[in-house]
């Protein structure tokens, strides 16, 4: 007696999901890709689950809290792992609108993808697009700390050397002005020859040059 | 009293200083194009060669007129006959035009460098477009590392004649350049002594960490194999001769007068032939050492974006025909295909236009020259490695030295002749001529940060230097050999050095390497006569692809006007000699 209402249920599904249907959205999941070998494998409990998070996200809607699980119609389940699912209404006549569901799943994904231990890539809705996490702006830009740490060490070090650029030729200065005011109060004209005044080499102490020191070890000890 | 002329602290300075401006990007980004366009392993043979003959003969001769002399390029040449000064004149102008544009390649590596220390990476996401729901077109169309480069970095227009305004990132970055290499030439010899070590040995260090880097990678090895396969037909390619010998002509930046600047400054017996060849072959082998490391990056790259191709065509298969996820693999792929094409043939026609032809080989066609490789291939490259951060700063921290490198010989060979004349370096002292010169360059140089900046950075790059260059060698080696004559030379360095001039050298010199360079020098002159119109590569914002456009007539002017200004020096400046001998004898006496 009950077989009528059974094949009668049947058709209503079939008439109310099927791919292509009015207010029905194509889902994929590539659960091998994001798992790999801790994969599960999908069988009518993970459906089921499917469903109720669907019924879920229907239920945080204002004017939906009343959607059971029952109310949520899966269909066309390939090996991919793909499936249509589309919401009726508590009499199961019609469907309940695409944008309302739309809304829907886009305000509960993260809780949708989590369920599965999926991602926005590995559980796809498709017709419905995921809002992109838009990238993290600092409020100052990286690149511009870092320029201003170069910038203000290259400007030090010019400076500087550049001041002991000038401190030293100064320095020189001062020695040079000072030689020449010896050189002025000396009577005779002192000769300079390669930057060593002559004048010490009339010294008493005399000047030892080097290149003659070492010739005493050449010659034979008395 | 006179003032010492400045000298190198030891030999290994001078050393060090040719090698860091010999060794700079051309050989990272010119010379393994050039090895995978005319044949791989076998290009190596017209490249040594050219070595052997061209090279190192003329590296030598620059290097003996500057240490024999003892001036900047334009006593130097004033020295060997009072005609030539103009020779010297216009090495100085080329010097200041390459100076002008080569330091903007300095404020991109900065711009690089500087964003390196993000995760992820700003080049390897695309940007979110308006609302948030994609990514920007112009992102999609081309790749993440182009739209970072063309649009984020130069923010580039679409033609040349929309100049747009200067854009204040890339300026901010030429003005760090400039003042980087002003604390380098700061001190003349002094500072620049201490900073080769640096900027010679560095990049060494940076390339053997990215040689076991790169050849860890997967698919290094397809890269290397590619490379050193020698393709012998190209042999019989005239123009892979031709290209080697331009490519070591102008990797050891001979005519510039930034060698002569560097040997004026050593002791008069100093074994400049020695170093000549030192600095040649460690030239060469480090270009050869960087195409290993270039080859097996682009190996890696090429492998990656093959996988990535091959499993685009997996997803669709996969989503279209809804098989098991994890069904298709890279090995079955084809036996599938057929599969499906016989079983869905409808379905599989409707699909069939999407599906790509993956090729490793085509992947591995893609020669790329110049900043396209440094800044697009290379990012892409790194991009894809695992803690690409480390990589990246080391990578345009390599870029960085050798570029400055290069920057500190330009920079010499302008200021050698300015500090050695007696009118300008009695007025202003050293750090003042440094300062003014950067300034100018610096200021010269905001014309590349503007939009259209990288359409006249290529003018330079091409134009600039080549044709002038060309002409330089050419006048300086018959100067030496026949002006000067080169009994006169050799028995000059006899006395110099003690060194005896081996028959070698004067065959080089006096024979094969003028022919070398006239020959060059008419082959190019014909290039550019038979292609009429000179073209130029314009970003298509909308495509995301480079199109083909012309030069505009102003262009082409500017064109012609960096040609003719270095090289018309040289006739002016006999003409000018010429003259004030005329009118200081008074009476119009042929001259011998």
């Amino acid at each position: 007696m009950l077989w009528p209402l059974f094949i009668l249920v049947t058709a209503i599904h079939a008439q109310l999901c099927h791919p292509g249907a009015e207010n029905a959205f194509k889902v994929r999941l590539s659960i091998k890709t994001a798992l790999g070998e801790k994969a599960y494998a999908w069988d009518i409990n993970e459906e089921y689950l499917f469903r109720a998070m669907v019924a879920f996200s229907m239920r945080k809607l204002p004017k939906r809290e009343a959607t059971e699980v029952a109310h949520v119609l899966l269909c066309n389940v390939t090996q991919r792992v793909s499936f249509w699912f589309v919401v009726t209404d508590p009499s199961k006549n019609h469907t309940l609108p695409a944008a309302e569901v739309q809304s829907a799943i886009r305000m509960n994904r993260n809780r949708i993808n989590n369920a599965f231990s999926l991602n926005d890539r590995t559980l796809e809705f498709l017709k419905i697009p995921s809002t992109l996490e838009p990238p993290t702006d600092p409020s100052v830009p990286i690149w511009i700390i870092i320029f201003g740490v170069i910038f203000c060490m290259v400007i030090v070090a010019i400076t500087l050397l550049i001041l002991s650029g000038i401190w030293e030729s100064r320095r020189k200065n001062a020695e040079l002005s000072q030689l020449i005011d010896a050189e002025d109060r000396c009577e005779n004209m002192i000769t300079i020859e390669n930057g060593i005044p002559c004048n010490p080499l009339d010294a008493k102490g005399g000047r030892i040059n080097d290149a003659f020191v070492t010739e005493d070890e050449r010659l034979t000890p008395l | 009293m006179e003032k010492a002329r400045p000298q190198w602290a030891n030999p290994l300075q001078f050393v060090f200083a040719c090698i860091s401006y010999a060794v700079g990007l051309g050989n990272v980004w010119r010379f393994p194009y050039l090895c995978q366009m005319y044949g791989g392993g076998s290009f190596l043979i017209p490249y040594l060669i050219m070595l052997v003959v061209e090279g190192m003969p003329l590296l030598y001769l620059e290097l003996a007129v500057g240490q024999r002399m003892r001036q900047g390029s334009i006593g130097a040449w004033r020295t060997i006959s009072s005609y030539l000064g103009g020779v010297g004149v216009a090495s100085v102008m080329v010097s200041f035009f390459v100076s002008m544009y080569y330091n903007v390649i300095n404020a991109w590596a900065f711009w690089y460098l500087f964003h390196s220390f993000q995760n992820p990476l700003p080049w390897s996401v695309c940007p979110l477009n308006s609302n948030h729901t994609g990514y920007d077109e112009e992102c999609e169309a081309a790749s993440s590392t182009q739209y970072f480069w063309y649009r984020k970095t130069l923010n580039i227009s679409p033609s040349i004649e929309e100049s747009g305004a200067v854009q204040w990132e890339p300026a901010l970055c030429l003005i760090l350049a400039w003042l980087v290499v002003y604390l380098c030439i700061l001190r003349g010899t002094e500072s620049t002594g201490k900073v080769v070590y640096f900027t010679a040995l560095l990049p060494y260090c940076v390339l053997i960490i990215y040689l076991g880097r790169g050849l860890t990678l997967h698919g290094a090895t397809n890269g290397l194999i590619y490379m050193f396969t020698p393709k012998v037909e190209q042999l019989a390619n005239p123009k892979a001769w031709i290209s080697a010998a331009t490519q070591i002509f102008f990797s050891l930046g001979l005519g510039f007068g930034s060698l002569i600047a560097f040997a004026s400054y050593n002791e008069p017996s100093n074994n400049c032939q020695k170093h000549a060849v030192i600095v040649s072959l460690i030239n060469s082998s480090s270009s050869i050492f960087a195409s290993v490391v270039t080859f097996s990056i682009y190996g890696f790259k090429a492998t990656f974006n093959y996988e990535s191709c091959l499993n685009k065509v997996i997803l669709l298969l996969t989503n279209s025909f809804d098989l098991e996820d994890g069904f298709l693999t890279a090995s079955n792929l084809e036996q599938v295909k057929d599969h499906l094409a016989s079983a869905y043939p409808s379905k599989y026609s409707e699909v069939f236009p999407y599906i790509k032809n993956c090729s490793l080989e085509s992947e591995l066609d893609t020669a790329v020259q110049g900043t396209g490789l440094a800044f697009i291939v290379y990012s892409e490259a790194i991009k894809n490695m695992e803690v690409s951060q480390l990589w990246s700063v080391l990578y345009f921290f390599m870029l960085l030295i050798l570029g400055i490198g290069s920057m500190l010989g330009n920079t010499a060979a302008i200021l050698t002749p300015l500090t050695d004349s007696k009118v300008i370096s009695s007025h202003l002292p050293k750090e003042a001529i440094s300062g003014l010169l950067c300034l100018i360059n610096c200021a010269v140089g905001m014309v590349f940060t503007m939009e259209a900046g990288n359409y006249w950075f290529d003018i330079f790059n091409d134009y600039a230097a080549t044709l002038s260059l060309l002409l330089i060698v050419l006048v300086e080696t018959i100067a030496v050999c026949f002006v000067y004559g080169l009994r006169r030379f050799e028995s000059d360095l006899k006395a110099m050095n003690g060194q005896a001039l081996s028959w070698y050298w004067k065959v080089m010199w006096a024979g094969v390497s003028p022919l070398l360079i006239v020959s060059l020098f008419a082959f190019y002159l014909s290039d550019y006569i038979l292609t009429g119109t000179l073209r130029y590569q314009a970003w298509d914002a909308s495509q995301g692809q480079l199109v083909t456009k012309d030069y505009p007539t102003y262009a082409l002017a500017v064109i012609g006007l960096l040609v003719a200004s270095s090289t018309m020096c040289i006739p002016l400046g006999a003409l000018g000699t010429f003259i004030t001998r005329h009118l200081k004898r008074g009476d119009p006496a042929p001259v011998a």
